[in-house]
């Protein structure tokens, strides 16, 4: 027992000293604070909106932002800040499942193929330059046509062009580590590929595949703002970011706070979210770690 | 004592690196046409010494105290003047010749680049002067054209290319760190050859900097000791190893020729079973494909080899890097499936183009590498790394496996309470404590280990072959011992084998071998190391 306990205690004080040197870094710090306030404002959404989005008051459109209606209100009289939050609850969850499925399927195929070599590497690898090489958002904008528009299509859209990026990574970074010497000792003592993999590979990538997953995580809120704006995300009556912004363009003209704010709304996201990525990519860095 | 001027004059030179004191009062004196050796173990700042001359010193840096070179205070010297001087007064040649070169540029531009910057001269008369020097190091542009790369360079011929871009501009000091630590024996003194030569040719004053005694013995005619930041003792170079009058220069020169001692000495058992039977192994790898259509030729590590060794042998494997002696290694260990020929560990085959018998491997033989650094999974406590190759032992329940662990560490040396730390609380000699104690846990009767103590200190050198020795006798185990340095094999190996390209040129018994070697290969690898007690013997005659 006395193993376990000062285990835990040394794992955490390596993770306050990762904590401390994030917090110590402005761009986390701020990165930090937008993904949160996002992330708040979409759950808070699932209570409590100022408006009811799915209510057309006609004798309120067009208002232009005031205390009344922060951000003011769209063509049929909704509140936009109501609809933005609304919006980011749909967002947040379209990218997050598509980062986890690029997860689930990409990093085993990666340490699969660093584990094995050989065909079964080149195999994978040359199947992972096929889904790379076509354009990622106009492939999705094909799949959703082809499967019928909505989040669930979405999703997988999305998240069929997350598996090569995490399985690449994976393989990259698992390849350096099996030429260490201590994944030699371990294959001296009669370990498995697959035990040394879960042993000893995937606990020292992790930094790593955090970081990409921040990365991956803004991509597809842009990708599903994109999908969205061509009317294949999230269909109405549910509010999305993206098609706010196909709405707000007819409006141009005599409201343009339509299109202004779930514009900042996506920018914040995908700022906060890439800010927290570098921050962490600089703290996580294990050439940094032993300077402290 | 002389009245010549000093090249360069280092007078309490006191270093703070973000509050750390690195040096601390470190005076010397370097003087044209002599070598002086700059001594000390790892962390005993006389790397930081030739940073400070350079000013090249990293960020959050402080300097006190005074360096003076040929007029110049180096440490109140401007950025633009210290330009002027570093690659043109001062050369400076690295340890690793690879990183030293940019790997895009052509030799012969990257010796021009220099004497272009600091002689103003044209490229045409750049290039005469860089073909000039590129022929004095040993590499006349008919035979090495100026267009190679340094990576179709073999590391001798790098470090060259490095010594010639230090040279060209006809230093009057030249600092080398470490320059020939990354190189095989014999490169090795061809190199300390040529930078000696070089030193009465162009009068110029030299700081080499080694942890090793032999070189510097062989080579130096003064010597700094450090240690911790501070100089020791300083002096001409013979006179200091021969008196030995400061404690720490007797005790470094005593770990650089440390001979562990032996209770009874090993013989050979007679009429056994021999403990590994090597029979006509070969061990191939992949070569580069010439043509898509055509199978790639395999190139051969290892080629037809024979050899046994006995119980508790230890058994020397020398060789220069390339030479397959790594590759044999982990055939042994079955991470390698031979192309032909068998490996048996007493009288079972376990490594066969058949297959590999893992399961047996994993009871019979365990391993120790080279960087203590690099052969621990950071993440894991010290008890779980060394109780990896446990793992296999269902027949144990995890109480056993904690009282082996704990035995093991105690064998080599360590607490039962280190068994909680990470390798990162350990130090260089305790990380390699740690690796042995991993190979002895699961009592195996052979551990293979691959260059174990070339990454370590000479005191903490001394103490790891030491810990061989004994628990050779006190777990009758054997060991494969496989070194570039030939005098640790000779300080504690009962049998040596010479491997060159694959095949094995001579072996034998170690005290025969090193009297008389019958292979002209083996004799020149004896003749060029570096042996701290045989230069003495040789200097202080003359």
């Amino acid at each position: 027992m006395t193993v376990t306990s000062s285990n835990t205690k040394e794992q955490s004080t390596i993770a306050r000293s990762t904590w401390q040197r994030a917090l110590a870094s402005r761009s986390f710090v701020i990165g930090v604070s937008i993904t949160l306030l996002i992330v708040v404002l979409a759950l808070l959404s699932f209570v409590w909106t100022p408006y009811d989005v799915a209510k057309l008051v006609i004798t309120n459109r067009l208002k232009a932002p005031s205390t009344e209606f922060w951000f003011g209100t769209d063509h049929f009289g909704r509140d936009i800040f109501s609809m933005i939050m609304v919006g980011a609850r749909n967002s947040i969850a379209v990218a997050l499942v598509a980062v986890a499925i690029g997860m689930c399927i990409g990093i085993p195929l990666g340490a699969w193929a660093a584990a094995k070599r050989g065909w079964i590497d080149d195999v994978l690898m040359r199947a992972n330059d096929l889904v790379f090489a076509f354009p990622s958002i106009l492939s999705a904008v094909m799949i959703t046509a082809i499967f019928g528009p909505g989040a669930i299509n979405a999703i997988i859209a999305i998240g069929i062009f997350n598996i090569p990026v995490f399985a690449r990574l994976t393989r990259g970074a698992a390849l350096s580590l099996w030429s260490r010497e201590y994944i030699l000792a371990a294959r001296v003592c009669g370990k498995s590929p697959a035990r040394i993999t879960v042993e000893h590979i995937l606990p020292n990538i992790t930094n790593l595949l955090i970081v990409q997953g921040t990365i991956q995580f803004s991509l597809g809120i842009l990708a599903e703002a994109g999908l969205s704006y061509v009317g294949l995300g999230a269909q109405p009556p549910l509010p999305s970011w993206g098609r706010m912004l196909f709405e707000a363009q007819t409006m141009m003209a005599i409201g343009p706070h339509m299109a202004i704010f779930p514009g900042i709304a996506i920018i914040l996201t995908v700022l906060g979210l890439n800010l927290m990525g570098d921050g962490l990519r600089d703290a996580l860095d294990p050439k940094l770690r032993g300077e402290n | 004592m002389s009245a010549v001027k000093p090249v360069l004059s280092v007078k309490d030179l006191s270093l703070k690196i973000r509050g750390n004191l690195i040096l601390d009062g470190v005076s010397f004196e370097l003087e044209k046409r002599k070598i002086t050796g700059l001594v000390g173990e790892s962390g005993s700042g006389k790397s930081l010494t030739a940073l400070s001359i350079m000013q090249l010193l990293p960020n959050g840096a402080a300097t006190n105290g005074s360096i003076a070179f040929d007029g110049t205070q180096v440490l109140t010297a401007s950025e633009e003047a210290m330009c002027d001087l570093r690659g043109d007064d001062i050369g400076m040649v690295f340890q690793e010749p690879m990183t030293a070169l940019n790997p895009l540029k052509q030799i012969g531009e990257q010796v021009a680049e220099g004497i272009r910057i600091h002689a103003g001269v044209g490229h045409e008369e750049a290039e005469k002067r860089a073909i000039a020097i590129l022929s004095r190091v040993g590499l006349p542009p008919e035979k090495y054209p100026l267009s190679r790369y340094p990576h179709e360079l073999s590391g001798g011929q790098r470090q060259r290319v490095v010594i010639a871009m230090a040279c060209a501009m006809k230093p009057k000091l030249l600092i080398a760190d470490e320059p020939t630590t990354a190189l095989d024996v014999i490169v090795q003194a061809k190199i300390l050859d040529l930078l000696k030569e070089l030193v009465s040719e162009n009068d110029m004053a030299l700081l080499l900097i080694s942890h090793d005694l032999g070189v510097v013995a062989g080579l130096a005619d003064d010597i700094v000791i450090m240690r911790q930041g501070k100089v020791m003792e300083a002096g001409p170079a013979i006179q200091v190893l021969q008196r030995q009058a400061h404690p720490y220069t007797a005790q470094l020169a005593k770990a650089s020729t440390h001979i562990p001692k032996q209770t009874n000495i090993w013989k050979a058992p007679e009429l056994s079973q021999p403990l590994v039977e090597v029979s006509n192994l070969i061990c191939e790898y992949p070569g580069n494909r010439t043509s898509l259509f055509k199978r790639p030729t395999p190139f051969k590590a290892v080629d037809r080899v024979s050899w046994q060794m006995d119980k508790a042998e230890i058994l020397g494997l020398v060789g220069e890097s390339g030479c397959g002696k790594s590759t044999m290694a982990r055939s042994l260990l079955g991470l390698i499936k031979p192309a032909d020929g068998t490996i048996a560990f007493e009288g079972k085959v376990i490594g066969s183009p058949d297959g590999i018998a893992r399961a047996d491997i994993v009871q019979f033989v365990q391993t120790v590498f080279q960087d203590p650094y690099g052969s621990f999974n950071p993440r894991h406590v010290a008890e779980r790394l060394v109780a990896e190759p446990l793992f296999t032992r269902t027949d144990l329940s995890k109480s056993d496996k904690r009282e082996l662990v704990q035995e093991a560490l105690n064998d080599v040396g360590l607490t039962s309470a280190d068994g909680d730390k990470y390798p990162h609380e350990f130090s260089g000699g305790q990380r390699q404590r740690l690796a042995i104690a991993r190979a002895i846990v699961n009592r195996p009767k052979l551990i293979i280990a691959d260059e174990p103590v070339s990454a370590l200190d000479v005191s903490i050198r001394a103490q790891i072959l030491d810990l061989i020795i004994e628990l050779r006798e006190k777990l009758s185990v054997a060991w494969l011992f496989i070194s570039h340095d030939l005098s640790v094999v000779q300080a504690i190996c009962d049998n040596v084998m010479i491997m060159k390209d694959g095949n094995i040129l001579e072996s034998g018994n170690t005290k025969a071998v090193y009297a008389e070697a019958k292979n002209p290969y083996t004799r020149a690898l004896i003749k060029a190391a570096p042996d701290l007690s045989n230069a003495i013997r040789l200097r202080s005659k003359s």
